[in-house]
């Protein structure tokens, strides 16, 4: 066993990291999404001339513009606005109001409820559909002669090392306006397709290259997992007359369950992070994701200005999800640890 | 080991198996495979309707730019024994060159002096004997597969990829160096140390992994802007404004990184037994020299592993890197970006993808040559639970 010291020694510069980069500026977020810093606005007399025929024309207009500084920069104030940014977010008097008129689908209108509503389909929806695809290549590759083996597998690591930008970028050149596939879906049925101008095709698209991304790293463990398996108990199974469904339900799936559960919680923790897919289809217009939402206040408006408060808000509600995803598996731990402790 | 009579499946299970399998192998490779060839044809070929013009570009071919027979056999012939020789010369040639002790810089060296004699004999060279060789074969040297790189000029020529490509390169190699080195520490630390303490950092560090990257960026975002003004007390006038800084971004995918290297760290320091380094301190080694001397010897290939997937989280990233530098330090990822921005033409969209195309390749050689270390990487976290 380490003493404390050597173990401290041997954690710190980990530790010190994540303190600073992870920790830290996760106080930060809490902390901004209370305030709000803005530019010292004044009021000023603002001659503006244009040159005219004979004399220029010159118009005097008050004018609100930011306050330069000695040193040449605008001058901020942060004030404390409360839940503010929060309401801004979550504009709850629109929600209200889309329930008292019963249009509640009006709610999905409002961008954080858009982008909630479509984090949590693609992460519960996925996650079955990711498992199931893992499992039945995993099976079908388990069961091929182990010439193709390592070739399957090279194959279908590609899908899950691309870049997912890149990946799904990959799949929106297939389906984009004159893309192959899309030619080829518009000569079947006759009509005109086009796949990137509604909110529906579009997430089925993305279900599609979330499953495409993901399912390869399901296979590969279930493919290990697989290679355990006791054959004996297998062989007992064929004896008792147990059908091959049957085997898979009740000795080949339990066997595999712990893996079921590791690849669950870690697709649920990248599922719910959605984002790239967002960029990759550019389908800001239509369908937008928890994570794109605070990107987008992040990224500059055509002014410069970065919509920090509100993005610390929506990160922060962002964040209530994650301690729900968290909680079962944390739990569990915490179970085990104390089982292990006596 | 012999499959029993019952064990044995029927015909129809055995077809719907395979068929399922070459179903998936399809849908794995092609939209990758597609964008590749998309990338080397005019654009109206790359977009044609018809899938076989877009294969054999009949657009490209009445432009000129095309290939032979010839020009393809021996065209693949250079770029088999490129990837052959690879794994079965290169190997050798590199242990006999480099000096004892530098093996690392000796690979280094190595497989650039490799990659770009390839490039010389491929651009430089072969056209040189295809010219000739094609005007004397008659029908076998006439070009008849439509292909062209000019997409890939335009990409890196003009547009300057290469300058994104060293950006990705050098964010890429600072996240896995320090991350590795940070992290091998932290993971033996918490493999050797059974307190509870150890334990609470690794649940902690399972948190910080869930966390959304634009989360933690809200969070930097204002203070990485205002940098110089908050150091200035402590630096004085030399102090950074970090944001548009590559080694800034380093520091924050590091530590974004850290919790993932870790856990896989720290497992595979549990496979290497205690009594290892035991043995090293009974013979009076403190616990950094047992490191040193016993450890580190045996701990590469978990190392690797480890270093393989802190590639991926660098290289792929776009969210931070996007957010966190400006357009002159790009990253390859957020710069395709810039191709959506103006992406009005046929020609810009095929150039974009080139752009992605030229992004893949490295992945695809990482995949042909770490394949078992990224299998065995995936796995070990898993299987033991």
């Amino acid at each position: 066993m380490m003493k404390f010291k050597t173990f401290f020694a041997f954690v710190a510069p980990s530790v010190f990291m994540m303190v600073l980069f992870i920790a830290l500026p996760l106080v930060s977020v809490f902390i901004q999404s209370f305030q709000i810093t803005q530019p010292v606005m004044q009021q000023m007399e603002v001659e503006t001339c244009t040159p005219g025929f004979i004399t220029q024309t010159c118009v005097t207009e008050i004018k609100t513009i930011p306050t330069i500084g000695e040193d040449g920069k605008v001058i901020t104030t942060t004030e404390w606005v409360g839940f503010e940014s929060y309401r801004n977010v979550l504009q709850m008097d629109k929600v209200w109001e889309a329930v008292a008129s019963g249009n509640v689908k009006d709610i999905l209108q409002i961008d954080f409820w858009k982008a909630l509503r479509f984090t949590l389909m693609f992460t519960l929806l996925t996650l079955p559909l990711v498992i199931g695809v893992g499992l039945l290549i995993a099976l079908t590759v388990n069961n091929a002669a182990k010439a193709v083996r390592g070739p399957v597998i090279f194959i279908s690591l590609l899908p899950f090392i691309i870049t997912p930008v890149i990946g799904s970028l990959s799949i929106y050149w297939l389906f984009v306006g004159d893309g192959i596939l899309t030619a080829m879906m518009e000569r079947w049925t006759g009509t005109n397709i086009s796949m990137f101008a509604q909110a529906w095709t579009i997430e089925l698209l993305m279900y599609f290259y979330r499953v495409w991304h993901v399912a390869p790293f399901a296979f590969i463990i279930f493919y290990a997992g697989l290679q355990t398996v006791n054959m004996d108990t297998l062989e007992s199974a064929v004896i008792d007359g147990a059908s091959r469904w049957e085997r898979l339900r009740h000795v080949i799936i339990p066997h595999l369950m712990p893996l079921i559960v590791f690849i669950a919680l870690i697709h649920l923790m990248d599922c719910y992070r959605v984002f790239e897919e967002i960029i990759g289809f550019r389908s800001q217009a239509h369908v937008i994701s928890l994570q794109w939402l605070t990107f987008d206040f992040l990224t500059p408006d055509d002014a410069g200005n970065r919509a920090i408060a509100r993005a610390s808000a929506s990160a922060m509600l962002t964040m209530i999800g994650i301690v729900f995803l968290l909680i079962l598996p944390l739990r569990r731990t915490w179970r085990d640890h104390k089982g292990s402790a006596h | 080991m012999s499959t029993s009579r019952a064990m044995r499946q029927s015909l129809a299970l055995r077809f719907s198996s395979s068929a399922f399998l070459i179903f998936w192998v399809v849908i794995a490779s092609f939209p990758i495979l597609w964008i590749t060839v998309m990338s080397f044809k005019s654009p109206v070929d790359a977009f044609a309707d018809n899938p076989l013009d877009v294969i054999m570009g009949p657009n490209t071919l009445s432009r000129g730019d095309g290939l032979s027979v010839i020009d393809i056999v021996l065209g693949l012939a250079v770029i088999f024994f490129t990837l052959r020789w690879m794994f079965t010369r290169l190997p050798g040639w590199i242990d006999s060159y480099s000096p004892a002790g530098l093996k690392v810089l000796g690979w280094v060296v190595g497989a650039a002096v490799y990659a770009i004699a390839f490039l010389v004999v491929f651009f430089g060279i072969l056209p040189l004997i295809l010219g000739p060789l094609n005007s004397i074969l008659g029908p076998l040297g006439e070009p008849f597969l439509g292909l062209t790189t000019q997409h890939y000029v335009a990409v890196w020529g003009e547009n300057e990829f290469y300058r994104n490509f060293g950006n990705s390169m050098l964010v890429t190699a600072g996240v896995v160096t320090i991350s590795l080195t940070v992290g091998t520490l932290a993971g033996y630390g918490l493999a050797r140390s059974g307190s509870d303490l150890a334990f609470w950092l690794l649940i902690l560090a399972l948190i910080f992994r869930a966390l959304p990257h634009s989360v933690l960026v809200a969070g930097y975002l204002p203070w990485f802007i205002n940098s110089a003004e908050i150091l200035r007390p402590i630096f004085g006038d030399v102090s950074p404004t970090l944001y548009g800084q590559p080694w800034a971004v380093i520091a924050v995918l590091v530590a974004i990184n850290q919790p993932f290297t870790i856990w896989m760290l720290r497992s595979f320091f549990q496979n290497i037994p205690a009594e290892l380094d035991e043995a090293a301190r009974v013979d009076g080694c403190s616990h950094f020299q047992a490191f040193r001397r016993v450890i580190m010897p045996v701990m590469w290939p978990g190392v690797i592993t480890t270093g393989l997937f802190s590639f991926l989280l660098g290289y792929n990233d776009f969210l931070v890197t996007s957010l966190l530098l400006d357009a002159q330090n790009q990253t390859m990822v957020p710069a395709i970006a810039g191709y959506f921005n103006r992406e009005t033409t046929t020609t810009d969209q095929v150039e974009a993808v080139a752009a992605a195309v030229s992004i893949t390749a490295p992945l695809f050689l990482l995949v042909m040559v770490f394949q078992r270390q990224i299998v065995s990487g995936l796995t070990a976290g898993a299987v033991k639970g």
